[in-house]
């Protein structure tokens, strides 16, 4: 066994909380993200004291951490604000499950926060990429939007295939009252198509929201977990690896380092894709959830197109069941709501109050659950299972 | 191992004065002959800094393409696209000579140099065959 596959079960979610999601004028990303905190530590049932690693990235703060924890007033033994894009949450709670196990830190507290929506709109701190600034791509969307057009070459897909993606999110989002996008209505595929283009063939309705919000995790070691006032989710595998930072250095523009990182995650799991329950997927762009279900194996290469067919609320494998980052809420990086998500079904499964929502928006009686986060222009990639204490 | 040079500037400001020349001009590995772009100071994934500057043929073919939508007032639409040298490497540029919506994937295409005013860039044109 690898020295890494030490970390499997080993460590637990024990708290969680969003805050701010939607839109919240006069409030800062610092404000919104500290709230979801404290409200994840009152999940937890445990004293902002006992945090003692800090682990933050936004598109607000250059040193997030740092500024993170100063506000809160605490001094963590380890801190990390990696930022390798939306997915940074992702791979924060890989080194949040070392740094526990190998106890250089008790309890880890992993956040985000951004108030962007009020403040004008989409937030980036990503420099110009050099060789690609001077045709002046409209990043993150231009990127996505020549991945796709690749994928509707080699696979014969239609925009229509890229379409129903957003359909089922927002048939998720309507038992959602969390969502965005809750009350809005039923899409149409006609809808989305007809929708106006930003870069083809990506409209609109393929690009995700922009919405402020902010989200937090506790997290701690499974031995400890017990003690605490939620239902422990444990962290059965986990995964990183990425390649490219600009989409014209990417090797295949049809395949992610998703296939490395899911992989990886699967075999720390000890299960396949088929025993998870549910599957929490980074849909920054409707082509995202295609690429990702064929990259981690739910599916061959190419039949990504068909299997979204049923991945709304009727169909047999449920995938964003908050409404995603296109329905629900998407402050700009993702990655922690993707979590939240993925935690949240297990939760609710395990008995916990983790809110209302309409038939069938809680799945019955998960166990087993995959959060995936993307990062960049389809570069970083992590992968994370996790599962209620049975599944250990 | 070779000291940076002094007397001579980075590779991407060498890319940008063999623009300024007239010249089109990759990278290859000296050992291997494998061409790369975008410009380095070592062969990716191995290091190698054995390397040399290759004038391109400028032959390529449009590995994928995006209409760009934009206000007219702004510009208007703009095609943007990853062309796959002869060479080998991809690099992102704009096909021009078409409408910006209307550039297929498989297209075959030929370099030149563009000055915006601002900047010097490569860019395509559709081959005449």
């Amino acid at each position: 066994m690898n020295e890494i596959n030490k970390i499997r079960g080993k460590t637990a979610v024990v708290g969680l909380a969003e805050a701010g999601c939607g839109v919240t004028p006069g409030w800062s990303a610092m404000e919104l993200m500290a709230t979801a905190v404290h409200d994840a530590l009152d999940d937890a049932g445990i004293n902002l004291s006992q945090v003692d690693g800090l682990f933050a990235a936004t598109a607000f703060h250059s040193m997030a951490a740092m500024s993170l924890s100063e506000y809160l007033g605490i001094r963590p033994k380890f801190a990390d604000g990696s930022n390798i894009g939306g997915s940074s949450f992702l791979a924060h709670i890989i080194t949040a499950a070392v740094a526990l196990e190998t106890g250089l830190i008790n309890t880890a507290v992993i956040a985000y926060g951004s108030n962007q929506r009020s403040a004008g709109g989409f937030k980036t701190i990503s420099e110009p990429m050099p060789y690609e600034a001077d045709y002046n791509p409209r990043m993150p969307v231009s990127a996505y939007a020549l991945a796709a057009q690749r994928y509707l070459h080699e696979y014969g897909a239609k925009k229509e295939d890229l379409a129903q993606v957003a359909v089922s999110a927002r048939d998720w989002a309507l038992l959602n009252p969390r969502a965005y996008m809750h009350g809005r209505g039923h899409l149409t595929i006609n809808d989305v198509m007809s929708a106006r283009s930003i870069v083809d063939p990506l409209g609109k309705l393929d690009c995700c929201l922009v919405t402020d919000g902010a989200a937090a995790i506790v997290m701690t070691r499974s031995d400890k977990a017990k003690d605490c006032k939620s239902t422990p989710i444990y962290l059965l595998g986990a995964a990183m690896e990425h390649h490219h930072r600009m989409i014209s250095e990417m090797p295949d523009l049809t395949r992610t380092s998703a296939f490395e990182s899911g992989l990886r995650a699967f075999e720390m799991s000890g299960y396949n894709p088929s025993d998870m329950d549910t599957i929490q997927l980074y849909d920054a762009f409707t082509i995202n959830p295609i690429l990702f279900l064929e990259d981690l194996g739910f599916c061959k290469k190419g039949e990504g197109k068909d299997l979204i067919k049923n991945i709304g609320p009727s169909g047999s494998l449920p995938v964003n069941t908050s409404g995603g980052g296109l329905s629900c809420v998407h402050p700009g990086m993702y990655g922690l709501f993707v979590t939240l998500e993925a935690l949240r079904q297990l939760r609710n499964s395990a008995g916990d109050d983790v809110g209302k929502r309409k038939e069938g928006g809680w799945l019955k009686d998960p166990k087993l659950s995959l959060a995936h986060g993307n990062g960049g222009v389809l570069s970083s990639q992590v992968t994370n299972i996790w599962g209620l204490e049975e599944t250990i | 191992m070779p000291e940076i040079l002094t007397n001579q500037v980075g590779p991407e400001k060498q890319f940008y004065d063999f623009l300024s020349d007239g010249k089109i001009k990759i990278q290859r590995n000296k050992n291997t002959g494998e061409f790369f772009f975008h410009p380095r100071v070592a062969f990716p994934g191995t290091g190698e800094r054995e390397l040399e500057w290759v004038e391109i043929s400028g032959k390529g073919i449009v590995h994928s393409s995006s209409c760009n939508r934009r206000l007219p007032e702004k510009g208007g639409d703009f095609n943007l696209s990853i062309v796959k040298l002869e060479e080998g490497p991809c690099m992102m540029s704009s096909v021009l000579g078409a409408e910006p919506d209307q550039v297929k994937i498989g297209t075959k295409v030929n370099a030149r140099i563009e000055n915006t005013g601002e900047k010097l860039r490569v860019v395509f044109d559709i081959a005449k065959d």
